[in-house]
């Protein structure tokens, strides 16, 4: 990886979290929506256990739902004034722009995650073990590292289409069930959920990882290639 | 190491600025230039006039590389646009009917991202505020609350710190009060002195020919040059 290329983006990245700084998207609508989404999740299956066993996978689906509105957003940065277009007459390299998209989502997606995990803490009821915080962690930041990478290919994708609104949804939801299953199954393990051992949450964060570096080697050369319409 | 990409050859300086023979654009499969011959020599301004579909925003899309020859021979910046169009994006800038501008960032923003984009310097970036006339308070004003003239000079000011060699503008004047218009013939002017080439399609015909040195006419998809 040449250092101009880390460079741009880098640049592209700072870019994107500024823009994020100033405008609050983030904090004013999508950690409210996500916030409201866990409530429903409690309201729907009430108490008795069910909540507490489901939290898992109730806050990645949580993570995965907001982070549909995080890469419509990202996008539309590109897309509201033709900044894409821009981008691509410059010829500005298309590896170091996924790379820079994709790294500003992570970012904004790991703070997300975060959140909505204290709020499984405080809605749902789980208790973090001490044992289990590293591979909570890890699997927080695996599973974020590919749903970045996956929400940047296909919001470059649908960013070069009409109807992006509609596509994006149809696109990411499947792919991204091996990161729903992982990470819910990594976080089951490291809260003890079901008496699961720590142990078995690790193959999970593999899978997570695998996934990340698959999609981000794929998006990183074929993203040039995306944005072209 | 010269970069190619950025510092073209002496033999593409000589080269026309654009450079089209019987070139042949389908849009959806359909032939939206059909058979263009067009030659623009460095520093020129050329008007491109024409009805609405006639296939002048096609035509400045194929000079950018965003719309592929299908056919002919076609040159951009002594670059055949039928083979790597990479190393001749760094030179064109091609201004549409959107700024591409980021309207939560300020107007010094916009331009340092821009320079760090395409590696300018503080000073060329600096210059480039100036002389769009952007320096001062109006550079640490967020775009979202410029005018539209102001929005159309800070974009011009964006393909200045690229250093493009060729614009391409999609209706400039779109948009724009009569002193803002002004304020934008001024500096594609400018840029003109300092040796950039520019095609301009424009519905705004008095205006733009007081600007233009020569005017075409796309009618059908095809070029032919006015009276």
């Amino acid at each position: 990886m040449s250092p101009g290329r880390i460079r741009l983006a880098r640049r592209l990245a700072a870019k994107d979290l500024l823009i994020e700084r100033r405008s609050r998207v983030l904090v004013n609508q999508v950690l409210p929506f996500s916030g409201l989404v866990m409530v429903v999740f409690a309201f729907a299956l009430g108490t008795g256990g069910v909540l507490e066993r489901a939290a898992p996978g109730l806050v990645w689906l949580a993570v995965l739902f907001s982070s549909l509105s995080t890469v419509q957003r990202s996008f539309g940065l590109e897309t509201a004034d033709g900044a894409m277009e821009s981008l691509r007459v410059a010829g500005v390299d298309p590896i170091a722009l996924f790379l820079g998209k994709a790294a500003a989502l992570a970012i904004e997606l790991l703070v997300l995650v975060t959140v909505l995990l204290g709020l499984a803490v405080v809605l749902y009821g789980t208790e973090p073990r001490a044992e289990g915080i590293v591979l909570l962690v890890t699997t927080a930041i695996s599973a974020t590292l590919g749903l970045a990478a996956l929400g940047t290919i296909y919001g470059g994708l649908a960013a070069g289409g009409s109807g992006r609104e509609t596509l994006l949804p149809l696109l990411v939801l499947p792919v991204a069930a091996p990161v729903l299953i992982g990470a819910t199954r990594g976080v089951e393990a490291a809260l003890g959920t079901d008496r699961t051992a720590v142990s078995e949450g690790w193959p999970w964060v593999g899978l997570l990882l695998v996934f990340a570096v698959a999609i981000g080697v794929g998006g990183a050369l074929a993203f040039g290639t995306l944005i072209e319409d | 190491m010269s970069d190619p990409a950025t510092n073209p050859t002496p033999a593409d300086r000589s080269a026309p600025a654009v450079d089209l023979r019987g070139v042949i654009a389908l849009l959806g499969g359909f032939p939206a230039l059909s058979g263009i011959d067009l030659r623009v020599e460095r520093g020129e301004i050329v008007l491109v006039a024409g009805p609405n579909g006639a296939g002048k925003s096609t035509l400045l899309n194929v000079c950018a590389g965003l719309v592929p020859v299908a056919r002919g021979h076609a040159e951009v910046l002594g670059t055949d646009l039928r083979g790597d169009r990479g190393a001749l994006r760094h030179r064109i800038g091609l201004l549409g009917h959107r700024n591409g501008l980021y309207a939560d960032l300020t107007v010094a923003e916009n331009l340092a991202f821009w320079a760090d984009m395409v590696g300018a310097n503080e000073a060329e970036t600096a210059a480039a505020l100036t002389s769009a006339g952007l320096d001062g308070r109006l550079s640490s004003v967020r775009v979202s609350a410029l005018s539209a003239g102001q929005r159309r000079r800070t974009a011009l000011a964006v393909l200045l710190v690229r250093r493009a060699e060729l614009w391409l503008l999609d209706e400039p004047h779109a948009g724009l009060d009569p002193s803002g218009r002004d304020e934008l013939d001024d500096l594609i002017r400018l840029a003109v002195a300092s040796g950039v080439t520019v095609i301009l399609a424009s519905h705004d015909l008095e205006r733009s020919r007081a600007l233009a040195g020569r005017e075409i006419v796309v009618k059908g998809g095809t070029v032919s040059e006015a009276a």
